[in-house]
């Protein structure tokens, strides 16, 4: 077992940390619990008699299990073969990383690899060679997003709400699944219809039994389908009740119908079934690949997938999983890259996993991107949930990176929302489906997750999906119900995306759909491959998209934060301050205080910060004056100029942010008697009695320091605020000037002291 | 390569009903000249994509989509049935039937050279046995 509790408290709350609550475990070789290196895992070789390939990985024909057979015969390339295999390892990897190797020479090559070679290749690469090498061999040059929308009632109304913010997020495709398997029709409606009423061209597919899937398909309601599982050894897939073959069957009838085919795999499926056997994770996972390949998938969705826990319960896992996503890109695959399962409890892990894909860039950065709260998500994903879309696009932002994800304010939001639950009312009222609402629609709009919704009768919403998928009605009914009603718009957006079935351009690989001029075109490896051969080449986050990545909603404009708007002058001005004499306390205070700007980083009037100041020192039976110091907008020399006038050699300066000190004319000017610098933190009291302590020290009597409160996140909220303050602050320094006596204007009746921020002044 | 098809070539894309793909618009569904027969994709228009995929290096995908465009010609209720019975596994008789009869009836050649592959090549174990339920993988 892991580490115990030590008894000391930081272990104890260590323990209590989200990390914790994630299974870790050593490897387990024998039983399949290793990411590489699998006591099993067979050499690599290949031998190629006549066109053939007659041995793979140590094994001749006659050994061949099923799913060598069909790897052998379909998934390397007898042409290459030996050429590829005669290479090192090492080789292989440094060509497979290298920006000088072309992707298309890394392909060629890499079609001749065995599944052993291949894990052999990636396991010289460290993860940031990985990283770099999946950026050069990802197909499409335009970096994607798949987005999970489904939710607990199958309510129709939501889920076109959620697609259709999905399709405004920049998704290129969404997927939906059933709560009730009946509903597979009126869900694959609903996300079809939302999606195409939030940005036309959005591809959309139900995760449901095949045979209802392909008749979804034929009727022209979904456009992918990726719920084709395949696994590296003939147990798994028995236990799935297929074979290579019948998957690339299913994959040949799927394109028939102008479906776009993406394959699932990834780690940890066989050994979660009991048929390791010794073998590692990434060399079953490496077979799965060359499996999809050679069925035709022009893709795959891996990365662990839904299994993602196990491999990160391992040493190596999160590299593993992206050695996984790196095999499949350099033998030429579509890769949708995982991150949609819960992968850790901590966030910091989950990050750290996510920068793998991210930073690269793949074709879909997560297998399902949960756009709704993650209590609503069928699949048992969200990973990322929609509390995270923001952190998201703040990400994208800070890297200039781009994750597949548009920033969009909310009015756009909820636009697209609305336009798309009234276009599913109006079809189900066309259609004769079970009424929605005028409220259903409302609470779509505005919801949080489907418990905000009214309840429907499940019953009937059921029979309804029966009816619709046992008549001859198709996605054209749908079309015309929109025009009918309305919504011609979302009318066109259906047709738009049917015709492009009738095209096939998106079977290509890594195909979507963009709009282009009032229509729609596919972009895939072929018309828009990622050609990235070093520096200044390949994608880049520049122009419209860049400016569209760093405008995200919440950020706002400098110029309008930290202004001193109406501030008073709250002083008269008199001449210049002369040296004091008396047992006194100088209040030095900044070039902008009190005039230009109003209230400190936390708030507090100027007024109210000056009148505690001089309260507290006249409490302590010394008198007190006020100088402006004009030269300086440092806080230090601020309290050193005022120690230098005051009879006392004692001062408090105070800068417009807040910052106070107390400082004595022998000190050197970046000493201090007390600073108080969280100026956000401070309260009337403190400057109370930051200016009896003054006092004392003018007197020569001991004093307490005012004791300072750490708010390690002060500085974070307050950073920005600060530095516009200073700002003003700076532009108020008179260079030279010497410093100005200063008289308090009447006091009109002030605030309560914990006035509004400066940002609201 | 001339293609996005649609953008390259779109007076050779026809619909599966032989139609120009043009006809395909909201303004002939609404006269109502346009029904599920113009659904889908056109056997030929498959191939082209095939003939593009093989060019730019994507071989397997290539033979996916001439297989598929075979399909085409395939009922639905029969291709569901060639799949049920490709994943029992099973060999010999079951699969030879619907091999020719696809050959025969819709000219499915690679398809039917294709099951025979699969039906020779299946795994000898008795697919019969207890079996565990696969992970859901294929619903992330």
């Amino acid at each position: 077992m892991g580490e115990r509790s030590s008894g000391s408290r930081r272990a104890r709350e260590r323990e209590a940390q989200p990390v914790r609550s994630d299974t870790t475990i050593h490897e387990w070789p024998e039983a399949g619990l290793v990411l590489t290196g699998g006591p099993a895992d067979p050499p690599a070789s290949v031998r190629v008699e006549g066109g053939r390939v007659v041995e793979l990985d140590g094994r001749s024909e006659e050994e061949f299990d099923s799913v060598d057979r069909f790897i052998a015969r379909h998934a390397i390339d007898p042409r290459v073969a030996e050429e590829a295999m005669a290479l090192s390892p090492l080789e292989l990897a440094r060509r497979l990383f290298h920006p000088d190797v072309a992707s298309s020479e890394v392909r060629r090559l890499f079609s001749g690899l065995t599944p052993a070679r291949l894990v052999e290749v990636v396991a010289e690469l460290d993860v940031l060679e990985m990283m770099l090498a999946l950026r050069k061999m990802r197909l499409r040059n335009r970096v994607a997003n798949q987005a999970h929308v489904t939710n607990l009632r199958d309510h129709p109304a939501l889920l076109a709400a959620d697609a259709a913010e999905a399709a405004v997020r920049g998704f290129a495709e969404v997927e939906t699944t059933v709560g009730v398997a009946g509903m597979a029709p009126l869900n694959a409606v609903a996300v079809l219809i939302g999606s195409q009423a939030g940005r036309p061209g959005v591809l959309t597919q139900a995760a449901v039994e095949e045979g209802v899937n392909l008749r979804l398909a034929m009727k022209g309601l979904v456009s992918y389908a990726e719920t084709l599982s395949v696994y590296g050894n003939e147990e798994s897939f028995r236990d799935g009740d297929d074979t290579p073959w019948s998957k690339a069957f299913l994959a040949s009838a799927y394109a028939s119908r102008g479906v776009k085919v993406r394959f699932t795999s990834g780690s940890g499926s066989e050994v979660l079934l009991g048929h390791a056997h010794g073998h590692s994770m990434l060399y079953l996972e490496a077979r799965c690949i060359l499996v999809v390949k050679g069925a035709g998938s022009q893709g795959v969705q891996n990365g662990a997938i839904s299994c993602i826990a196990l491999p990160l319960s391992l040493p190596g896992g999160i590299r593993g999983v992206l050695a996984e996503n790196l095999i499949a890109a350099s033998v030429g695959l579509e890769v949708a890259s995982g991150n949609d399962a819960m992968a850790s409890h901590s966030e910091m892990r989950k990050t750290a996993k996510l920068m793998l894909q991210m930073l690269p860039g793949t074709d879909f950065v997560t297998s399902g991107y949960s756009v709704m709260p993650r209590r609503d998500n069928l699949f048992g994903g969200g990973n990322f949930d929609s509390n995270d879309l923001d952190a998201w696009t703040a990400v994208q932002r800070d890297l200039v990176v781009d994750g597949g994800i548009t920033p969009v304010g909310e009015d756009e939001v909820r636009r697209v929302r609305q336009r798309a639950a009234a276009a599913v009312q109006a079809v189900w009222s066309e259609m004769g489906f079970p009424p929605i609402r005028d409220e259903e629609v409302d609470a779509a709009v505005d919801a949080r997750d489907s418990g905000d919704l009214p309840e429907r009768a499940r019953s009937a919403d059921v029979a309804a999906a029966r009816g619709f998928l046992d008549s001859p009605a198709t996605v054209l009914d749908l079309a015309g119900a929109l025009a009918r009603t309305g919504f011609a718009r979302e009318a066109e957006a259906l047709v738009a995306l049917t015709r492009q079935r009738a095209a096939g351009d998106y079977l290509q690989p890594s195909g979507i759909l963009v709009e282009d001029a009032g229509d729609l075109v596919a972009e895939s490896a072929v018309s828009d491959p990622h050609l990235y051969s070093g520096p200044g080449t390949g994608y880049r986050v520049e122009g419209r998209r860049r400016r569209e990545l760093e405008s995200v909603p919440f950020a706002v404009d400098p110029r309008t934060l930290g202004r001193a708007g109406e501030a008073p002058e709250i002083f008269v001005e008199g001449g210049t301050a002369r040296t004091g004499s008396a047992t006194e306390v100088v209040v030095a205070v900044g070039p902008a205080f009190g005039g230009r700007l109003g209230r400190t980083l936390g708030g507090l009037s100027h007024r109210e910060v000056v009148g505690a100041v001089l309260e507290g020192i006249r409490e302590e039976g010394v008198a007190a004056r006020v100088v402006r110091v004009r030269d300086t907008a440092d806080c230090a020399f601020i309290g050193h100029e005022g120690a230098r006038l005051s009879g006392s050699g004692v001062a408090v300066g105070i800068q417009s942010r807040g910052t106070a000190v107390i400082h004595r004319r022998d000190l050197a000017p970046l000493d201090n008697l007390e600073l108080l610098s969280h100026a956000p933190n401070l309260t009337l009291d403190s400057y109370r009695t930051l200016g009896r302590n003054a006092a004392c020290y003018a007197l020569g009597r001991p004093a307490e320091p005012v004791p300072v409160r750490v708010d390690n996140m002060a500085r974070l909220r307050h950073i920005v605020q600060s530095t516009l303050l200073h700002r003003v602050e700076v532009e108020a320094v008179t260079p030279g000037g010497p410093a100005l006596d200063l008289v308090l204007r009447d006091a009109r009746p002030s605030g309560t002291g914990s006035g509004s921020p400066p940002e609201a002044a | 390569m001339r293609y996005p098809l649609y953008r390259d070539a779109r007076p050779r894309i026809t619909l599966p009903s032989g139609r120009p793909i043009e006809e395909f618009s909201l303004e002939n569904l609404e006269a109502g000249r346009l029904g599920a027969e113009d659904l889908g994709i056109h056997e030929q228009t498959l191939r082209e994509q095939a003939r593009i995929a093989e060019e730019a290096g994507f071989t397997a995908l290539a033979r996916n989509l001439d297989r598929a465009a075979e399909l085409t010609r395939v009922p639905a209720a029969k291709i569901l049935e060639i799949y049920e019975a490709l994943r029992r596994g099973g060999r010999g008789a079951a699969l030879e039937a619907l091999a020719r009869e696809i050959e025969e009836t819709h000219g499915a050649r690679l398809t039917a050279a294709f099951v025979r592959e699969a039906a020779a090549a299946a795994p000898s174990t008795d697919p019969g046995g207890d079996s565990v339920a696969a992970p859901e993988r294929g619903l992330p």
